[in-house]
């Protein structure tokens, strides 16, 4: 091994998986990887002990990628821990970017969430009102399990973050662009999304031609037409507030982009973009003339959106100005 | 009493991990597989639109997201009371089987091969795929990568993206199969049925061809009879896409054979205070805790309990296979744990076979796929996703927004076995207080054998898991840690 090679780490926190598989998807280019870098951390992978990261000296690791959101206390360790072990630290996907669809439980607390899924849910037989613990007792000793957190957070809330790749999970093309940039030294200024500077709808085929729509149709309503904007039928879908780089996949099987790419460059938040890009977009095609519309006009066309917040903000709640909903706990 | 030592280990350990207890003997008094941690899908996903739930729910784990997504889609079919056109459900199996190529494969070659085919007495820093690489060959290698990615690569062209696909609709499925995407999946299939067989060669070759290693899948610490649980079609066969779910008893006997919407019936969930992850198990026969038997509820499930449960496979090969491995191990059922290695790779070969017959089905390129959907209601979905039976459940409100939320995920459902199955290697190979390493790596063994995919039942890791053991006495001292 050359100590020239740099040395690489994949970590994941709360996430499902998806992303270390988008790593498997760059298939043969891995074998490239491994000509450049030394993984001295990858624990879905490489049998490497936790201890080992500990042991290393700080910054002794080039650059991690750190996937997942931070949903427990054994997570914020491993994030900080890793920020210290490491020179750039890179959030790798959705979740570790914006918190993902993982963070909609941001509308939930840990209470709530506990009693849904321990008490509440229906093949559950717990008469005695059971719920996990962080210390318990058991005939043999005492157990401990990490504390779950009442709100998910990103990475970059986390620790300081260098750059963000996003999307659920990252599309090949921007890890492999990301792998090369890193491999030449090329890498934009500390803070970048490592995507394009487009929106979804420039990568989309679909053609638009600027109608309003005063219909909004649920996705299993309406058959779509094949080559036209969705949103221009009336299907609702977030290209047009989404950060692109994924070659609008979703489009391509005729369904709506939900928006995993994030917001796009120079807008605050993507929920907020989607929907002053829906405003300007509904109304009444029949009425060109019409540029003032009664509260009521307006009430009735957005009304129309079921589920405001799981529709625009799903992969982005814990990273919005929202970030969560407010509990009152008595 | 002597709590947990708060050391930095404990605070790093990652993913899942293993408390194990010695009497004053020095012997295994019990062990513990702790989960420690949970996401709550079941509560946030209520309020959201129904037709979201395939996409939301393939975030629960994004190693078997087409497991979710049809589970959740064919939930939402009978919630809103719609039967998909025939070449909707021919699509949506099409894809099912190429998920289970790219997966099974996965598993094989990236996460548990590397015991056998590297050694389970191998150093950790070679257990590993680039062990197996270093092992097989750059050549085998590059087939391996070339397998796993044909069956993402069918997974995207009908799903739109391999992890976390789009196309699934309450009626049907959001866009028809063209006819030079067919004529792609079918060579793509062709390869794939070669490199199944390859695979099963190996395994063969490597694992079957070394009495060490026979031994060992037959020896007491991997043994344990359950019941088993797995979806069937009308001849009782093997299916994973649909069917009805079947359930037999240690001793082979049909225990009960039920319909997707009955689950509740029949599944109960017991919960414990030391874990995030709930304990299913049989209603009929009760939670009588972590022991095996026909007077014990816990159940089974994944490619040995699948095919315990069954009786075939509808593809020739499959079949084939089927028939050497109960002859070589004694009938059936099997109880062998790391027999799940065999069983997979012979479903491995059935979906390569299965996925050649419906890209040659002539009703596959058909432009009717999608049938319109009726008044939102309640709907039970159930696939076999590559760990096991996995049941969606969901109420809908007249709005179509999600009720109430019904989750049991394939590794949960064989979470209590996996308990059962490190404890009693532990005690099979634990003695004396003598840990080490080598001996990590065999309790290891009898949870890999599972593939568990903790992502899915609450997330956790997938696949190889970080793990730390904790080793306490009799005074419930902490007498080792072995971590890797």
């Amino acid at each position: 091994m050359s100590n020239n090679k740099l040395k690489i780490a994949f970590y994941w926190a709360a996430s499902c998986g998806g992303c270390e598989i988008a790593v498997l998807d760059i298939n043969e280019k891995i074998l490239e990887v491994v000509q450049i870098a030394d993984i001295v951390f990858w624990p879905v992978a490489l049998d490497v002990k936790y201890k080992d990261v500990e042991a290393m000296a700080d910054k002794y690791i080039d650059i991690t990628f750190f996937n997942g959101s931070i949903r427990n206390s054994e997570q914020e360790h491993m994030a900080k821990l890793l920020r210290q072990k490491s020179k750039t630290l890179v959030a790798f996907g959705s979740c570790a970017h914006e918190g993902c669809v993982p963070g909609l439980a941001n509308l939930n607390d840990r209470k709530e969430i506990f009693k849904q899924v321990y008490i509440n849910d229906k093949s559950n037989v717990n008469p005695q009102g059971v719920i996990p613990q962080t210390h318990s007792k058991v005939e043999e000793g005492t157990l401990e399990i990490p504390v779950f957190y009442d709100t998910v957070r990103t990475l970059g809330q986390t620790v300081d973050v260098d750059y963000f790749l996003p999307g659920c999970p990252p599309p090949v093309k921007l890890i492999a662009g990301a792998i090369d940039a890193i491999a030449s030294g090329t890498l934009p200024p500390k803070g970048s999304v490592l995507a394009p500077l487009k929106a979804v709808c420039d990568e989309c085929p679909r053609k638009r031609e600027n109608k309003k729509i005063d219909k909004i149709y649920r996705v299993y309503e309406k058959t779509p037409e094949p080559e036209k904007c969705l949103l221009e039928q009336g299907i609702l879908c977030m290209g047009i507030a989404t950060r692109s780089g994924c070659g609008a996949q979703c489009l391509k099987v005729d369904m709506p982009c939900t928006g995993c790419g994030g917001a796009c460059p120079n807008v605050p938040e993507q929920g907020a973009a989607m929907m002053s890009a829906l405003a300007s977009i509904l109304g009444y095609d029949g009425e060109p003339g019409k540029t003032q519309y009664t509260e009521k006009d307006v009430e009735k066309l957005l009304g129309q959106v079921k589920d405001t917040v799981g529709t625009f903000y799903m992969y982005s709640l814990p990273a919005s100005i929202l970030k969560r909903k407010v509990i009152k706990n008595e | 009493m002597n709590e947990i030592v708060i050391d930095p280990i404990t605070r790093l350990e990652g993913h899942g991990n293993v408390s194990i207890f010695l009497d004053d003997n020095g012997e295994v008094e019990n062990a513990y597989l702790k989960i420690p941690e949970l996401r709550g899908f079941e509560k946030f996903c209520i309020g959201r639109k129904a037709e979201l739930m395939p996409q939301l729910t393939t975030r629960i784990c994004g190693v078997c997201p087409v497991a979710h997504h049809f589970a959740a889609t064919k939930a939402l079919d009978v919630a809103f009371n719609v039967e998909p056109p025939s070449a909707a459900k021919k699509l949506r199996e099409l894809m099912y089987s190429a998920y289970y190529i790219y997966d099974h494969t996965l598993h094989f070659y990236y996460l548990g091969g590397p015991d056998f085919v590297v050694g389970p007495d191998a150093p950790p820093e070679k257990r590993n795929i680039l062990g197996v690489i270093e092992k097989v060959g750059m050549p085998v290698a590059k087939e391996v990568i070339k397998h796993r990615a044909y069956g993402q690569k069918i997974t995207e062209i009908i799903g739109g993206k391999a992890t976390h696909p789009v196309c699934g609709l309450p009626g049907g499925i959001s866009k028809p199969l063209s006819e030079e995407n067919r004529q792609e999946i079918e060579k793509m299939a062709a390869s794939c049925v070669n490199f199944a067989q390859f695979t099963l060669n190996l395994f063969h070759d490597v694992v079957l061809g070394n009495t060490e290693y026979v031994d060992m899948i037959k020896s007491q610490a991997y043994t344990m009879p359950t019941y088993y649980m797995g979806t069937v079609d009308e001849n009782n066969k093997v299916n994973f896409y649909d069917g009805k779910i079947r359930v037999v008893d240690p001793t082979g006997q049909e225990f009960v054979k039920f319909e997707p919407k009955d689950y509740l019936k029949h599944i109960g969930e017991h919960v414990e205070e030391w874990t995030y992850s709930k304990f299913p198990y049989l209603k009929e026969v009760g939670w009588k805790g972590e022991v095996a038997g026909k007077d014990s509820g816990i159940y089974r499930v994944g490619p040995l309990a699948r095919l315990n449960a069954s009786d075939g496979m509808t593809t020739p090969l499959a079949q084939a296979e089927y028939l050497v491995m109960y002859k070589t191990l004694g009938g059936k059922p099997i109880h062998d744990t790391l027999a799940f290695h065999w069983a997979r790779l012979i479903e491995l070969l059935y979906a390569t076979e299965h996925t050649m017959e419906l890209a040659k089905d002539p009703e596959i390129t058909s432009t009717n796929v999608r049938n319109k959907p009726g008044e939102p209601t309640e709907g039970v979905g159930i696939t076999e996703a590559a760990r096991g039976t996995l049941i969606h459940h969901y109420v809908l409100d007249q709005d179509a927004l999600v009720k109430d939320v019904n989750l049991i995920v394939a590794t949960t459902n064989n979470y209590p076995a996996i308990c059962m199955s490190i404890r009693d290697a532990a005690k099979g190979l634990i003695h004396n207080c003598k840990v080490d390493q080598g001996i990590l790596n065999r309790v290891e063994m009898a949870f890999r054998a599972y593939d568990p995919c903790f992502g899915c039942a609450t997330h956790v890791a997938i696949g190889q898991m970080p793990l730390t053991v904790k080793v306490y006495n009799a005074q419930k001292q902490l007498i080792h840690t072995v971590s890797r």
